[in-house]
């Protein structure tokens, strides 16, 4: 009975810290700047649908390249012995440690025009290619900054796939892709829907990295809220903005688990 | 397929290393230049080490970090003993909510904790509610979550009868706490604080709304620098920041190595 | 067992979110004794023990200790301790720490630690263990530090659950008796919780019989055995066959419409009654010259005796033998008083005791003596 009460510090928290901020951004987003009720910047959101829409195709992109280059990758060390695959891991983390804001930089410098990478290109002949400031540059930033969160997951259910359902499947005829496809792809949908995830909204809500990587005209939700809050000062439409990403990301999470049927059992890293 | 599976993997380790390995070059070239390395200096090194505001700064993110990680560790290791022992549909709602600071953007987090603070200090009268204790309070929300989440599944996995076999034995509940349960959770406890910590560290999106002129932290600063090239010294002193972590990793590896292989030895001696 | 009254329950109710798990539980337990509670898994077992130790409390009921009221008293203020499912043996502590942990948190000195230990260690043979890591003990030897972890604390009444449970068969019988010398060297009264009624059977001074949070019946195990109050508790104490019969008289019974004499009074005259016969109490005799016949449907070779079905009329009997029959066989049943137990009727009536899927109506023979009585002279119209 009273071990509940260890709670009871936390519960106090979450009310003030968690749920108390998400009601002022709902009060906020529903009112002007005089406090009094209104749709008008609900309304004014229309203006930005395109920026909506253009970062959830940067994030969705930013997320499918992920997968993609991290299946192969968690697939292979899932399949290497146990203390490489601690070190693996340990090595896949370890880059986090340092200031993602400095790494990006880092890319920053090798992309520019007359970075390492073209001074190299046009020392061979090719290029100068135009590598910064692009929209590619955006989804490459992305996928350079989320790529672990999407190697964690993966390599977390596929390193607990049981190796005698290989070897079951191999009995009963299958071959190598047979297997694969149905056996390994279905059994770690759970791990890429919480990478998918994992990537998606963090990517998705970026204004770090498309201020410095990206083109200067496109601009991503992120930065129109940053500039609500941190330029036009204008709280009441940023709250609306975050109100409407929010809702978004949920709708989005709501749809992608529909996928899996596991009952909220979180891969934790 | 062997040697495709290595030469993939080292492929995606250069992707994750390349700019590391670029700061840490470019921390010891003798000019500020991040394109041509023009020589070799430690003078980045002794600059660090004589520019008081820059280590004021890794001070403030390390106390930020510090009582942030063990703030969230006793309060989220408190709150996962008491929701343990609660029914089943309020433990859900607890975690529902638990679970928000985790699956939302980090800026939406940032902005609203940022909407409280600025209403709170509009109710005190106070312009400059931003600062030391904002930041502190936002590490600290969006850390519990990494505890609570990291300690739970231990407790769960803990035969329940560990604890009443300690209470039947005579000792009082907080008692049995300490002595029973808590070396039991350990591990959970120790990645909660570790995650909390490092994240606290790195932390730029949330602390960027919440923070004050009068205190800031490393990575504030280095977005702040966005016009001027960055300077040097802050290569260097992330490269020793890397190292320091790498240098703890290993250690720890080794440990964890041979722990289980003490562990293996045993299990071994058992069965033959 | 003249000895003192220790542990009283008295009408025990417990819910479990609404759910009732116990049921009017009224229990006295004496100092010395070596009470067992018996049930299917579910029955409430466990969770009464659970309330003598003081994890949980009774939603109504009064828990007795030498006549004092200890309801809210928690486990650690109470002079009981518990040996627990699976042993809870503290991982992070070795052997000679588990033992130690009750004494150290009385602040006992160290000295004195050392040699209850050591006497501990002794006492269930596992001298030299002292520095041993708990994981790397064999479950009967975790289970014997479990004993000691509890015993040390020199309790009042040691309380266990299941403890046997996770043993395979060879140790569990050694085990069995190893907890009997203890119990009886110690002096110390044991209340023990099992599913297995040949463990509750052969270790117990008395054994309570429980089922869906009711207790069924409550005796030594020879009462238990030979006088089950019911067709649960003759169900699940050994194998029985149970058939509908009717009470014509003190010491008359009619089974299939034929009288047999039995050593049962103080029933209604025409009662409808369950009549337990046991499988070992059957005498095979000639078809002829028995008092019912059947036909063998099946063999089982147990080692010790065979196990037959005898489909009698449709009902299937199952009988022990350490004769051989074989399957077709006829065979004639012979049924003494003593071998017929009769019971009231309950709401387990019907469901026990018969030994086939399925069983047919039985003719009602007009057949007026007696078949069990040697003197063939009472006639009863």
């Amino acid at each position: 009975m009273r071990e509940k009460l260890a709670a009871a510090p936390y519960l106090v928290w979450m009310a003030l810290f968690i749920v108390a901020p998400l009601i002022f951004v709902f009060v906020y987003a529903f009112t002007d700047a005089n406090g009094h009720f209104t749709f008008a910047n609900i309304a004014a959101l229309k203006a930005y649908l395109p920026t909506f829409l253009d970062s959830i195709l940067l994030g969705a992109i930013a997320a499918v390249i992920c997968l993609l280059i991290a299946y192969p990758f968690a697939y292979f060390i899932s399949r290497t012995k146990p203390r490489t695959q601690r070190i693996i891991v340990l090595l896949v983390m370890l880059p986090m440690c340092m200031s993602f804001l400095l790494r990006t930089l880092a890319w920053v410098s090798l992309f520019e025009d007359t970075g390492i990478i073209n001074n190299f290109l046009t020392s061979i002949g090719i290029g100068p290619f135009k590598l910064i400031r692009t929209r590619a540059a955006i989804v490459f930033g992305m996928v350079y900054n989320y790529l672990p969160y999407m190697i964690l997951p993966l390599y977390t259910v596929l390193m607990k796939i049981d190796g005698r359902l290989l070897e079951a499947s191999a009995d009963l005829g299958a071959n190598k892709a047979t297997t694969f496809r149905k056996v390994i792809l279905p059994l770690s949908v759970p791990g890429i829907i919480s990478g998918i995830t994992m990537v998606f909204v963090p990517a998705v809500s970026t204004f770090y990295i498309s201020v410095k990587m990206g083109p200067a005209d496109t601009a991503m939700i992120g930065d129109i809220i940053e500039k609500q809050f941190k330029n036009a000062y204008n709280p009441n439409l940023g709250a609306a903005m975050s109100l409407v990403l929010m809702v978004m990301i949920f709708v989005c999470m709501a749809i992608m688990n529909r996928f899996t049927d596991s009952d909220g059992e979180d891969i934790v890293l | 397929m062997k040697t495709f599976g290595k030469i993939y993997t080292v492929l995606v380790f250069v992707l994750l290393y390349t700019p590391i390995l670029l700061l840490m070059l470019f921390s010891f070239n003798s000019t500020k230049n991040t394109v041509h390395f023009t020589g070799f200096t430690l003078k980045w090194y002794e600059e660090l080490f004589n520019n008081g505001a820059l280590l004021q700064l890794l001070l403030n993110t390390l106390i930020i970090a510090v009582i942030a990680s063990v703030v969230a560790t006793v309060l989220g290791t408190m709150a996962a003993v008491g929701i343990h022992k609660m029914k089943k549909r309020m433990q859900s709602v607890i975690l529902t909510v638990t679970n928000v600071p985790m699956t939302n953007p980090d800026i939406v987090t940032g902005v609203s904790l940022a909407l409280l603070f600025v209403f709170i200090g509009g109710m005190m009268k106070n312009n400059n509610v931003l600062g030391f204790w904002t930041l502190l309070t936002a590490h600290i929300t969006f850390g519990l979550p990494y505890v609570i989440l990291s300690v739970l599944p231990k407790i769960r996995q803990m035969d329940r009868n560990l604890m009443d076999a300690a209470l039947d034995l005579g000792c009082t509940p907080l008692k049995a706490f300490f002595k029973v349960m808590l070396p039991e959770i350990m591990p959970g406890v120790f990645t909660g604080l570790t995650m909390v910590f490092t994240l606290s560290l790195d932390d730029f999106v949330i602390s960027y709304f919440v923070y004050g002129s009068g205190f800031s932290t490393l990575p504030i600063e280095i977005y702040n620098y966005t016009k001027k090239p960055i300077p040097p010294t802050i290569y260097a002193l992330f490269t020793m920041l890397f190292l320091v972590i790498l240098a703890l990793m290993i250690v720890m590896n080794i440990f964890q190595a041979r722990d289980e292989r003490k562990k293996a030895n045993k299990l071994a001696a058992l069965q033959g | 067992m003249a000895n003192s009254e220790i542990v009283r329950l008295e009408n025990i109710h417990k819910e479990f979110d609404g759910e009732t798990v116990l049921d009017n539980i009224n229990l006295s337990i004496r100092d010395k004794e070596f009470v067992t509670l018996l049930g299917p898994s579910g029955c409430g077992k466990t969770t009464t023990l659970r309330i003598i130790a003081g994890f949980e409390t009774p939603t109504s009921g009064n828990v007795f200790f030498f006549d004092k009221i200890i309801n809210d008293v928690p486990p650690h203020k109470r002079e009981v301790n518990t040996v627990f499912q699976r042993y809870a043996l503290f991982p992070h502590l070795n052997v000679f720490e588990n033992i130690a942990f009750g004494l150290r948190l009385k602040k006992t000195p160290e000295k004195v630690i050392r040699e209850k230990v050591f006497e501990m260690l002794k006492l269930i043979n596992l001298n030299g263990f002292a520095k041993r890591n708990v994981n790397s003990l064999s479950g009967g030897q975790q289970q014997r530090v479990a004993i000691a972890r509890a015993l040390i604390n020199s309790p009042r009444m040691l309380l266990l659950d299941e403890p046997l449970g996770a043993l395979d068969l060879k140790l569990r019988k050694d085990m069995q008796v190893e907890l009997k010398n203890i119990q009886q060297q110690m002096g110390v009264t044991f209340v023990y919780v099992t599913h297995d009624q040949e463990e509750a059977l052969s270790m117990s001074d008395t054994v309570v019989v429980m089922d869906n949070g009711v207790i069924q019946q409550i005796g030594t195990p020879q009462d238990i055995y030979n006088e089950p109050q019911n067709a649960f508790v003759a169900d699940f104490i050994g194998e029985s066959n149970i058939i509908d019969g009717v009470m014509l008289d003190d010491y008359l019974v009619s089974i299939f419409g034929y009288k047999f004499k039995c050593l049962d009074s103080g029933f209604e005259q025409k009662e409808p009654v369950d009549v337990v016969i046991r499988p070992e109490d059957i005498d095979i005799v000639r078809a002829d010259s028995g008092h019912l016949s059947g036909v063998v449907t099946n063999v089982t070779f147990k080692g010790v005796h065979y196990e037959i079905i005898v489909d009698v009329k449709g009902f299937k009997w199952m009988i022990q033998t350490t004769d051989f029959h074989a399957t077709g066989d006829e065979i004639g049943i012979k049924l003494n008083p003593d071998d017929i137990h009769i019971m009231k009727k309950s709401e387990y009536s019907g469901k026990f005791g018969d030994y086939s899927s399925y069983s047919e109506e039985y003719d009602k023979l007009d057949d007026a003596t007696i078949l069990n009585d040697d003197s063939e002279s009472e006639v009863i119209d």
